[in-house]
């Protein structure tokens, strides 16, 4: 027998605790994947936001430190600038970045910091009961927008992956989504590639994933997928929006 | 044969390897809960299964082994 898929060694044995069809927990597994295939283990230090991702620094044996709301691309800078040879991955979710740490972001950006953000946006809070996140899409029912989000009260959606891709520090940024084994593949493949663009000493990779949670909007993981393709693929275009390593070659 | 193991207690029902999987045969829901209350996927015929590895790739909880009889 050949092993074709086994869980990457990476993790401890911790339960995650991610509802279930969360796609964290999918997102999470590919990165574990990515370092183990690309010989990173020992070089990676995870850094975790506040939200459903806060524990993982106990599902994997890697560095690992958590920041405060917001905070990890200013963790990140710290780390990145001192271990300059290490991967630094800043993980965060669409409340901790676009709300409460939006400057913080925008300013690694503008900084061209050197490490890989990997963006996780389901359009909500999750780990909070599913309020309304500045990525919340317009009509989306949360439970601070009983009647959906309107524009005259909260604005409109904001798309991170065209605005980070708008900095000169920004040397890649691309929006993939985890609703359907393809998709999961080309994720991996963008993740994999922003590793490759850090461990090279390029500017800032960045990786906005859509990403379902069944839990904050209320329907099935099956059903939350088929969301993602069809409403909110429709605010959130897929694609890679700025590349500077295809433009070199 | 093929072999497509779930860990039965990591497993949350979510239910996606059932959907993305190309042969409707292979895996089923059990009928019993696991510790946390889920009724995990498991796999029941074999026969089918062609190991292409797509269950385990959109599992989240990284809970499914696949084995290629080679
Ligand atoms: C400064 C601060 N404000 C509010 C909170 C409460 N809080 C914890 S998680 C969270 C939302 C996280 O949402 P998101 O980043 O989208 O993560 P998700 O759970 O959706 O992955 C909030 C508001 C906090 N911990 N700290
Ligand atoms: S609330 Fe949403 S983001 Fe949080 S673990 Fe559950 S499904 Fe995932
Ligand atoms: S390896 Fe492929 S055919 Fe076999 S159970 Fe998994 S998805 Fe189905
Ligand atoms: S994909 Fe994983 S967690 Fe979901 S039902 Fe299948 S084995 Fe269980
Ligand atoms: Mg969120």
């Amino acid at each position: 027998m050949s092993i074709v898929y086994k869980r990457p060694e990476v993790f401890t044995d911790e339960y995650k605790k991610y509802c279930g069809g969360c796609g964290h927990g999918i997102i999470n597994r590919l990165i574990g994947e990515i370092m183990e295939e690309e010989n990173l283990v020992d070089k990676a230090v995870l850094i975790w936001p506040i939200g459903c991702s806060v524990y993982a620094d106990k599902y994997f044996k890697t560095d690992s430190i958590c920041a405060l709301h917001g905070r990890a691309p200013a963790v990140g800078t710290g780390v990145k600038r001192s271990c300059p040879e290490d991967l630094v991955v800043v993980y965060q979710g669409d409340g901790d970045m676009v709300s409460e740490g939006m400057a913080e972001i925008m300013h690694a950006g503008i900084r061209g910091e050197k490490f890989t953000v990997v963006f996780v946006n389901n359009s909500i809070y999750g780990m909070t009961g599913g309020q309304m996140a500045p990525t919340t899409l317009m009509d989306q029912v949360t439970t601070t927008t009983p009647y959906g989000r309107k524009d005259e009260n909260t604005g409109h959606p904001v798309n991170m992956a065209e605005i980070i891709s708008g900095l000169n520090g920004c040397y890649y940024s691309e929006r993939v989504t985890v609703n359907s084994p393809a998709n999961i593949r080309k994720t991996k493949a963008a993740i994999k590639k922003a590793f490759k663009y850090q461990m090279e000493g390029k500017g800032l990779s960045f990786v906005e994933v859509l990403s379902p949670c069944p839990t904050g909007w209320k329907v099935k993981p099956l059903q939350a997928l088929k969301w993602i393709d069809d409403v909110v693929t429709k605010q959130y275009p897929l694609g890679v929006f700025k590349d500077c390593g295809q433009e070199e070659k | 044969m093929n072999r497509v193991t779930v860990d039965r207690e990591m497993c949350k029902e979510c239910e996606y390897c059932l959907h993305f999987c190309p042969k409707g045969t292979i895996l089923k829901k059990s009928t019993t809960v696991n510790k946390m209350g889920y009724y995990p996927a498991e796999a029941v015929d074999m026969t089918d299964c062609i190991a292409c590895g797509i269950c385990a790739s959109v599992c989240p909880e990284g809970a499914i082994t696949v084995e290629k009889n080679i």
